[in-house]
């Protein structure tokens, strides 16, 4: 259970050119379901995302996750429970170039410093559950963008995350690809993870394996608008 | 603590992997850092190597030089002092010396004939008409043992001498311009007076007897001077140790220059490299874990760096004789030493090098580091 | 004396660490004022994120003040040539009354900046930071001991003046003489090797104490003073007593010589555990206060014990080895000599 009470965060406070990204939002997410937020861009939506990740910190308000206090933990034990719980699919992939496939999904374990064969083994689990198994030694930068796509949700699997983020994940796929992912959205789901997205597309959020639907409006949540 | 073991092996893989996709960027500060390093580690060596050779030369040599003094000016020792001397307690063994500087106007050079000491280790006093020679001398006049070597003596006649060996190269640096030859020989070629002597020398078992040695001398023999060897072995130290010094500082710059050269290098990082940081503390790693990157980075850089430069430097200071700084070093003497000094490594030089160069490095790249490492951890999603 | 490139580099390290130290404090000072952890304005972010940048600054200034303090003994025994009398390490310390003083600053500095990076470590383990003002003013404590060597060892190097006439350890550390060093010398073996010996016992034992009872949030302090007169007391029987056994000497008390090759480089085995050990118990009494904080509880429990038992462990081989260095000489004292 994901605790969001009166939520703000504003950039360059302080300056002329201050902006409130998220004017106050409070709001309870479900475990085990797969939550949209939708709205225009720059609405607020991935800026909350991050928040809800512990990516960054509120300017006010709370975030609890099953009751302990996130929102106050300065970014060092931030990142610590972060890596741990969350993890992150992003709308550009992100995978780092020069490195194979098989390293990109390993790198989020590195600080964790697991043993080396038993990392290798679950990353190698992981690419042969999303159809990867192929493409483990090869550059990212000749994959296609469905592959890349499932690459970096290996990734953010790597360290068995209960709750995975999505960014804006459909922005770089064609239909076929985009109703592929949901497709594997819903699995993770199914396999009693917690999927929160991002996105504007009506692919996404019109689909029949979303539980919920949040719009946001100007930073603040559609229906207190 | 195993833990923390296998995270900085993780750390050191990516870091190397990283050095390794962008060679470029970092061949180009490693080769300066290497520069850096073997420039100064010759310096250091060279000078190092000089100091010890000195030493070793002076090693051999004895405690105390007693010298007469007229006018303040060095002048002949008599005979008859060593008598006048008489026994002073501590001191094992005292007798004359014969030895001078003849120029050779047909090499225009100087050299130095030295009658054997008696006891000397390698040739004893050579036989009427011959003499031995350093490899300078040797080289300069192509000559051979068994050759004749032809000098005009102080009376104006020629005198011929027998070379009947050459002394051997590991002393090259003091002995190139040496010429060994027999008393009565050095007398006649010289015209130098039978009763004189050019120097006394005393030697003195106990190093803490020297100075009162020196003390009780310069009361018996109020117009000589005593020099001590370990006077010599200081000064020689504290000029080395200067000039080296002196060369730092003149590289100063150098090292200033690499610094801001190391600083820009940390700090100008490409948008790539920007990304990468920022993807990394998105998927979980923290402001420490890519410090921790970074300075490995940097390590596995300053090591490379040092060990190349090192290493390069040595093969130039002791198997190439130096030869960037034979130039400066040719304006000593026509007879330029053709000088292999002896191999070794030092503890307090490798540490010294180490400041001046790691350092440096370290310091400089502190800040930019430490900005790249603090990029927010959402700006991947911005 | 100022131009030989070993002083170059010394000084260049402390001005620089000094330099350092100062930018670190300056962040601290910003730190200590304005720090709230409850504010989620970009400005305390950017505070928690120059904590960073102040830790890395101090661990590198420790890091450089450490080997400059072996750069120092090693440099003082190279110059012992340039000096009148003096044939090793102390001669050159003597040679100007800075000399000591600068070997002892860079000891505190060591022992400070160790104690300091373990509260910085502690500190660091708790979400809320309850030490980040207590931390802070410390540092800023430390700046002037920086400063103060720095400026110590440039008036020592400053002042030697290669043709004054010195005592080496051979006529220095000789009982007739005065001074502490002479002081020192003159203890009688038996006693010195007493009391190292009791009061190692008493550190063994405190330690071992306080490794069982840290579980339940005692004060270290007892530990930690015990191992300050430890290392005093191991120290004055280096000097007085084991230094001969080494040397199989009965007069040469050198603190240095033992460092040497000629010697097995016995010395580091003596200096290393002994300094490591001594910095980790004064880190253990300096942490262990903090146990009643509720987010340190834990924290406070496991660093002391694990630093606890390395400082025992260190102790230990320190003990084990002079034993050693001392069943295996050659030179016999009890007896003889006292």
């Amino acid at each position: 259970m994901i605790e969001l009470r009166d939520v703000k965060k504003v950039f360059n406070q302080g300056r002329g050119n201050a902006l409130w990204a998220v004017r106050g939002v409070t709001l309870d997410l479900e475990p085990r379901q797969v939550t949209v937020f939708t709205g225009p861009s720059g609405s607020g939506k991935t800026t909350l995302l991050s928040m809800i990740g512990a990516l960054s910190r509120p300017t006010s308000g709370r975030i609890s996750l099953d009751g302990t206090l996130l929102s106050n933990l300065p970014e060092r034990f931030m990142t610590q429970v972060r890596r741990r719980t969350f993890g992150f699919v992003f709308q550009r992939f992100n995978l780092i170039r020069g490195l194979t496939v098989l390293e990109n999904v390993m790198l989020p374990a590195y600080p964790l410093a697991p043993d080396y064969g038993d990392l290798r083994r679950r990353a190698r689990a992981l690419l042969a559950q999303f159809g990867m198994d192929a493409k483990a030694d090869d550059k990212v930068e000749w994959l296609s963008g469905g592959e890349a796509q499932r690459a970096a949700i290996c990734r953010a699997l790597i360290n068995a995350p209960l709750i995975l983020i999505a960014d804006e994940p459909t922005a770089n796929l064609d239909s076929a690809r985009s109703r592929e992912l949901i497709g594997l959205l819903g699995e993770l789901q199914d396999l009693g993870k917690t999927v929160l997205v991002a996105s504007h597309d009506p692919l996404v959020f019109e689909s029949a394996r979303v539980s919920r639907v949040v719009e946001l409006r100007d930073g603040l949540l559609a229906e207190d608008a | 603590m195993r833990q923390f073991l296998r995270r900085q092996r993780y750390l050191i893989d990516y870091s190397l992997s990283a050095l390794a996709r962008r060679p470029g960027k970092h061949l180009a500060l490693l080769l300066v850092y290497t520069l850096v390093v073997f420039l100064l580690a010759s310096v250091m060596l060279f000078t190092q190597s000089l100091r010890r050779e000195a030493a070793l030369v002076l090693a051999q040599s004895p405690e105390i030089i007693l010298q007469r003094q007229i006018a303040g000016r060095h002048d002949l020792m008599p005979a008859e002092y060593l008598d006048r001397i008489g026994r002073i307690r501590g001191v094992s063994a005292k007798y004359g010396r014969l030895w001078g500087y003849f120029y050779d106007p047909a090499v225009r050079a100087n050299y130095t004939l030295m009658v054997p000491p008696p006891g000397s280790p390698a040739h004893g006093e050579p036989a009427p008409g011959d003499i031995v020679i350093g490899a300078g001398i040797a080289r300069t006049r192509g000559l051979e043992v068994g050759d004749y070597l032809s000098l005009r003596s102080a009376r104006g006649e020629p005198f011929a001498f027998r070379v009947a060996a050459l002394l051997p190269h590991s002393t090259e640096l003091v002995s190139t311009d040496l010429m060994l030859l027999g008393a009565d020989d050095f007398r006649r070629f010289f015209a130098f007076p039978a009763d004189r002597f050019t120097d006394i020398v005393l030697q003195v078992r106990n190093p803490r007897e020297v100075r009162k040695v020196a003390e009780k001398l310069s009361l018996a023999l109020p117009d000589t001077r005593p020099i001590l060897r370990e006077e010599i072995l200081r000064t020689y130290d504290a000029v080395f140790g200067w000039r080296q010094g002196l060369v730092f500082v003149l590289m100063g710059g150098m090292v200033l220059a690499f610094v801001i050269f190391a600083w820009d290098r940390a700090a100008g990082l490409s948008g790539e490299e920007r990304r990468e940081i920022g993807i990394l503390k998105s998927i979980g790693w923290e402001t420490g874990d890519v410090l921790r990157m970074k300075f490995w980075e940097g390590a596995i850089l300053s090591l490379t760096a040092f060990f190349l430069g090192y290493l390069l430097a040595y093969a130039h200071v002791f198997y190439l004789s130096a030869a960037l700084f034979e130039p400066v070093l040719k304006g000593w003497a026509v007879l330029y030493p053709d000088f292999r000094p002896i191999p070794f490594v030092d503890g307090i030089q490798v540490a010294t090098l180490f400041f001046f160069t790691v350092f440096p490095y370290t310091v400089a790249t502190i800040v930019p580091i430490w900005r790249t490492a603090v990029t927010d951890p959402d700006a991947v999603m911005r | 004396m100022l131009l030989s490139p070993a002083v170059l580099a010394l000084n260049g390290v402390s001005f620089t660490v000094t330099l350092m130290l100062v930018l670190a404090a300056g962040f601290a000072l910003q730190v200590v004022r304005h720090w709230d952890l409850t504010s989620g304005s970009e400005r305390q972010l950017e505070l928690e994120r120059r904590t960073y940048l102040i830790a890395t600054l101090v661990t590198w200034s420790f890091a450089a003040a450490v080997v400059s303090l072996l750069l120092f003994v090693y440099n003082a025994e190279q110059m012992a040539t340039q000096f009148v009398g003096a044939m090793c390490a102390t001669g050159v310390l003597n040679a100007h009354p800075l000399g000591w003083p600068t070997l002892f600053l860079k000891i505190l500095i060591f022992f400070a900046g160790a104690a300091w990076l373990m509260l910085n470590r502690l500190d660091n383990q708790a979400p809320d930071y309850p030490l980040v003002r207590v931390k802070y003013w410390l540092l800023l404590g430390f700046l002037p001991l920086a400063a103060l060597e720095a400026g110590v060892q440039l008036g020592y190097f400053l002042g030697l003046d290669p043709d004054v006439i010195t005592s080496c350890c051979g006529s220095l550390f000789t009982a007739d003489g005065d001074g502490v060093a002479a002081t020192v010398a003159a203890l009688d073996p038996g006693w010195s090797l007493a009391a190292m010996y009791g009061l190692g016992l008493s550190v063994l034992g405190l330690g071992t104490v306080h490794g069982w009872r840290a579980r339940r949030g005692a004060s270290g302090v007892g530990f930690a003073l015990s191992g300050a007169l430890a290392f005093a007391a191991a120290l004055a029987a280096i000097v007085s007593c084991v230094a001969l056994y080494v040397y199989e000497h009965p007069h040469h008390h050198c603190p240095f010589c033992i460092l040497k090759g000629g010697h097995g480089f016995i010395g580091y085995w003596l200096y290393l555990p002994l300094f490591t050990a001594t910095a980790l118990s004064l880190g253990v009494g300096l942490i262990s206060g903090w146990g009643h904080i509720p987010s340190l509880t834990a924290a406070v429990q496991a660093d002391g014990q694990r630093f606890t038992a390395a400082a025992l462990a260190l102790f230990a081989l320190f003990y084990g080895v002079a034993t050693y260095a001392i069943l295996t000489s050659n030179l016999t004292m009890t007896g003889v000599w006292w």
